[in-house]
C-alpha cells in the first residue's frame, strides 16, 4: 500500500529514442514535449543511437518506459532488438511502447513481444500519453486503470 | 551569413520593407485612393460590420499557417504603397514575377519524381517505367545506409537495405541503377547529402563507362549539408568538415562539370521537420546565402558559381501563403545577391527551383484523400512558379509508393499542365491584393530571421547551438498542438473521421533486397585490385588532411575502382570524426 502510494506521487520516467539510421526527429521531438507536458521526467536518447545505447541508457536512467520512434521500416529488427538488449542489460521490466510507419501485420508480432501503443501517423497525442500512463501504472506500480 | 558579419544590412531591409509604404511611388492615384480608402471604411462599417454581427464569425482571429494574422478582406488599401517597380516583370529583375520572360508557355516545368527502392534492378526498371510514362527527368531516393555513409553489410546497415530508396554500396550499383539509361539524354537529381561527393564521382563514373563526358552531365546533387544539421539530420562528420567537401565540389564541378548544379538548397526538409513557411523561406535563403560564402572563401566568383545554386521547396496546405512564399524567395534572393553581393550578371539572381508536394500533410486515415491534397499543393507550386516537380502519392503516409498511386501523382501534374490552362498566363495570382500583401510580409518575417541569425553569431554558430533546430520543434509542436485541440482541421484525422477499412495495397519492399546487395558487394572487393583500392583510399586520406587540397581528384579514382561508398565515408570518419547535436528538447 505504503509502495503505492509513493509510486503514485512519483513521475513517470521516459527514455524516448529512435534506434535505427533515420533523423526524422519530428515526432520523436513532438512526443518528448507532449510527454513532459503530461508531467512525465523525459530523456531524450539523441539521434541514431543503436539499439545498444537505447538498452544500456533504458537501465543507467532507471526508467519505466521506453517509447521507441522509427520511420525507416527497420522497425521489425530495430524494436526487437532494443527488447531483447534491455532484457541482457537487467531491465527487462523495463515498459517498450513504440510508434512511427508501422504496417498492420507488423503490429500483432510486436505486440506478442510486449511492445505496444504502435501508433502512427495522425495518432493523437493525448491518446499515446494516455498509452504510457496506463501501462506503467497497471505493470510498474500495479495500480488499477481507474485508480 | 556563414559568420558574424554584424550586419545592420538585414534589419535595414526589414525595415526597408515597412518605410517603402510611405515613399512616393505607388500603384494608384493617391487622390483617387482617397476615394477607394473611404469606401473600403463605409464598407467595413455599415455592411460588413452589421452583417457580421448577426452572422458571428467561427473564429476570434483567422491565421495563415504561418500563424500571420489575415483580414477577411483585401483591397488596393493594402497595396496602395506598393510600386510596380518592386515587382517587375518576369524574367527581369527582382524576378517576382518568374524566371523566365514566358515561364511555362516556353518551358514546362520537369515531371520529376522521385523514386528509388529496394535493389539497384527495382529502381531500374521503376525508372524506365517512369520514362516510359512521360516523366521529364530522374530523381533518385537512396535508402538510410547509403545516406549515413555505410555499406550494406555494415552492422548499421541490418534492416535497412533498400528500405526507404536504394542501396548504392559501390560503382557497380550505380551502374546498374543506369543501366540502358543514356546519360546524355536524361537529367538526373540525387537525393544525397552527406555522401554527395562520392555519388556524384559514382555518376561520372557510370557516364565514362558509357562513354559520355561529364561536361555533358545534367542534373543535380543536394549536396545541402547545412539543411542537414537544421533539419534532416542525415550526417556524418562536424558541419567544418561535411562544408569543405561541399566547397571541394563546388570548385571541382566549376571546372569539370559545367552543367551540373552541385547544390540544392532545399527547404523541403526544413518545413517537413516542422518548420512554418517563414522559417523554410528564411532559413533555405540564409543556407543560401551560407554557400554564395563558402564559395566565396573558396576563391570563386558568384558568376561562376550561382548560376548552379538550384532551390528545393515544400508546397502544403496553406494554398495562398506557398504562392506568396515562393513569389518572395525569388524578390529576396535577388535583391540579396545584388545588393549585398554586388552580383550584376542576370544568370546569377534567378532563383530557379523545384518543389515537392508535403509528405508530411498526407494522412494515413482515408489514403485517397491525399490525391486532392497533393493536388491543391501541386497547383500552388505552378502558381508559384516552380521549374521542376515531384508530386507525392497517395499512399505515402504507409510506404513507399505502388506502381498505381506513382501513375496517380504523375498524372496529377500532367492534368494540371494540360487541362486546367493555369500555366497559359504567367504569375496569375500577381496583383491580388491578398498574395502582393501576403508576400510582402513573408519577406519582411524572413529579413527578421536573418538579423537574428546574425544576432545569434552567424549561421554556422545558430546551428552549432540548436537555435535553429528548436525553432522549428517549437512550431512543430505548435502545429501538433493545434490539431489536437481542433484549432486546425486535418479532414479524416479530427474532421469527418471513419472507421478505417481495409488498409490500401502497400508496396512491400523484399527482404531479399539485403541479401543480394550483400552478394553483389562481396563480389566487387573479390574481384577489385586491392592494392590499388588501398592507394586510392590512401590519397583521399591525404586530399583531407590538407585543408588546400581538392579531395575530389582521388575520391574519383577511388570511386573507379571500386572502392565502396563505406570505405571512403570511413576515411573521414577517422580524420574528421563524427557530430552530436545540440540537445533540442
Amino acid at each position: 500500500m505504503a509502495r503505492k502510494a509513493v509510486a503514485a506521487q512519483r513521475k513517470i520516467r521516459v527514455l524516448v529514442a529512435k534506434p535505427g539510421l533515420d533523423g526524422h526527429d519530428r515526432g520523436v521531438l513532438v512526443l518528448a514535449r507532449a510527454l513532459r507536458d503530461a508531467g512525465m521526467e523525459v530523456i531524450y536518447s539523441g539521434l541514431l543511437p543503436s539499439p545498444e545505447k537505447v538498452a544500456q541508457m533504458a537501465v543507467d536512467e532507471d526508467v519505466d518506459v521506453v517509447a521507441l520512434s522509427l520511420l525507416n521500416g527497420a522497425h521489425m529488427t530495430a524494436f526487437p532488438k532494443v527488447k531483447r538488449l534491455l532484457v541482457k542489460a537487467g531491465g527487462g521490466d523495463v515498459i517498450v511502447v513504440g510508434g512511427g510507419i508501422i504496417p498492420e501485420e507488423d503490429k500483432p508480432k510486436l505486440v506478442k513481444m510486449g511492445i505496444t501503443g504502435l501508433f502512427g501517423p495522425g495518432s493523437s497525442l493525448d491518446e499515446i500519453v494516455e498509452h504510457v500512463r496506463t501501462r506503467v501504472r497497471k505493470e510498474r506500480w500495479g495500480v488499477r486503470a481507474h485508480a | 551569413m556563414l559568420r558574424n558579419g554584424r550586419e545592420a544590412y538585414w534589419r535595414r531591409k526589414a525595415k526597408s520593407i515597412v518605410e517603402r509604404r510611405a515613399k512616393a511611388g505607388s500603384l494608384y492615384d493617391r487622390p483617387a485612393m482617397k476615394e477607394v480608402r473611404k469606401g473600403i471604411k463605409q464598407w467595413q462599417e455599415s455592411v460588413h460590420g452589421r452583417w457580421v454581427r448577426e452572422h458571428p464569425e467561427s473564429e476570434k482571429e483567422y491565421q495563415t499557417a504561418s500563424g500571420i494574422p489575415v483580414k477577411a478582406l483585401y483591397t488596393p488599401g493594402d497595396v496602395t504603397d506598393h510600386d510596380y517597380a518592386d515587382q517587375g516583370f518576369p524574367g527581369v529583375y527582382p524576378y517576382l514575377r518568374g524566371v523566365y520572360p514566358n515561364m511555362y508557355r516556353g518551358r514546362q516545368w520537369t515531371m520529376r519524381m522521385f523514386s528509388g527502392f529496394g535493389t539497384p534492378e527495382d529502381t531500374n526498371n521503376r525508372l524506365k517505367l517512369l520514362l516510359e510514362h512521360g516523366e521529364t527527368g530522374l530523381s533518385i531516393a537512396f535508402d538510410m545506409p547509403t545516406l549515413y555513409g555505410y555499406d550494406c553489410d555494415h552492422e548499421r546497415a541490418h534492416g535497412e537495405v533498400g528500405r526507404c530508396g536504394v542501396n548504392v554500396s559501390s560503382l557497380k550499383d550505380m551502374e546498374v541503377i543506369f543501366d540502358g539509361i543514356p546519360l546524355d539524354k536524361v537529367s538526373t537529381s540525387m537525393t544525397i547529402n552527406a555522401p554527395a561527393t562520392i555519388l556524384t564521382c559514382m555518376y561520372a563514373g557510370v557516364a565514362q563507362r558509357q562513354g559520355v563526358p561529364m561536361e555533358k552531365l545534367r542534373g543535380t546533387v543536394q549536396a545541402d549539408m547545412l539543411k542537414e544539421y537544421i533539419a534532416q539530420k542525415e550526417w556524418v562528420y562536424p558541419p567544418e568538415a561535411h562544408l569543405r567537401l561541399v566547397r571541394d565540389l563546388m570548385v571541382f564541378c566549376t571546372k569539370k562539370m559545367p552543367q551540373w548544379n552541385y547544390i540544392s538548397v532545399s527547404g523541403y526538409h526544413i518545413r517537413e521537420a516542422g518548420s512554418s513557411a517563414v522559417q523554410e523561406l528564411a532559413f533555405t535563403l540564409a543556407d543560401g546565402f551560407g554557400y554564395v560564402e563558402l564559395g566565396l572563401e573558396a576563391g570563386l566568383k558568384v558568376e561562376q558559381f550561382a548560376p548552379r545554386l538550384s532551390f528545393f521547396f515544400n508546397s502544403t496546405m496553406d494554398f495562398f501563403e506557398e504562392i506568396a512564399k515562393f513569389r518572395a524567395a525569388r524578390r529576396i534572393w535577388a535583391t540579396v545577391l545584388r545588393e549585398k553581393y554586388g552580383v550584376k550578371d542576370k544568370r546569377s539572381l534567378l532563383m530557379r527551383f523545384h518543389t515537392q508536394t508535403s509528405g508530411a500533410s498526407l494522412t494515413w486515415q482515408q489514403p485517397l484523400n491525399n490525391v486532392i491534397r497533393t493536388t491543391i499543393e501541386a497547383l500552388a507550386a505552378v502558381l508559384g512558379g516552380t521549374q521542376s516537380l515531384h508530386t507525392n502519392s497517395y499512399d505515402e503516409a504507409w510506404a513507399l509508393p505502388t506502381e498505381e498511386a506513382v501513375q496517380v501523382a504523375l498524372r496529377t501534374q500532367q492534368v494540371i499542365a494540360e487541362e486546367t490552362g493555369a500555366p497559359n498566363v504567367i504569375d496569375p495570382l500577381g496583383g491580388s491584393y491578398y498574395v502582393e500583401w501576403l508576400t510582402e510580409q513573408m519577406e519582411e518575417e524572413a529579413y527578421k530571421y536573418f538579423d537574428r541569425i546574425d544576432s545569434a553569431g552567424g549561421l554556422l554558430k545558430a546551428i552549432k547551438s540548436g537555435y535553429l533546430q528548436r525553432e522549428i520543434a517549437e512550431n512543430s509542436y505548435r502545429l501538433s498542438r493545434r490539431v489536437e485541440d481542433g484549432k486546425d482541421n486535418v479532414v479524416g484525422v479530427n474532421r469527418y473521421e471513419v472507421e478505417e477499412r481495409e488498409p490500401i495495397k502497400t508496396l512491400k519492399i523484399d527482404f531479399r533486397a539485403q541479401k543480394r546487395q550483400v552478394r553483389r558487394i562481396r563480389g566487387v572487393k573479390k574481384e577489385r585490385d586491392e592494392v590499388r583500392v588501398r592507394q586510392a583510399l590512401a590519397k583521399i586520406g591525404k586530399a583531407f588532411e590538407n585543408e588546400d587540397a581538392n579531395s575530389i581528384y582521388p575520391m574519383l579514382e577511388a570511386v573507379m575502382r571500386y572502392a565502396t561508398l563505406g570505405e571512403i565515408v570511413q576515411v573521414g570518419r577517422d580524420i574528421f570524426g563524427t557530430w552530436e547535436e545540440p540537445v533540442i528538447v
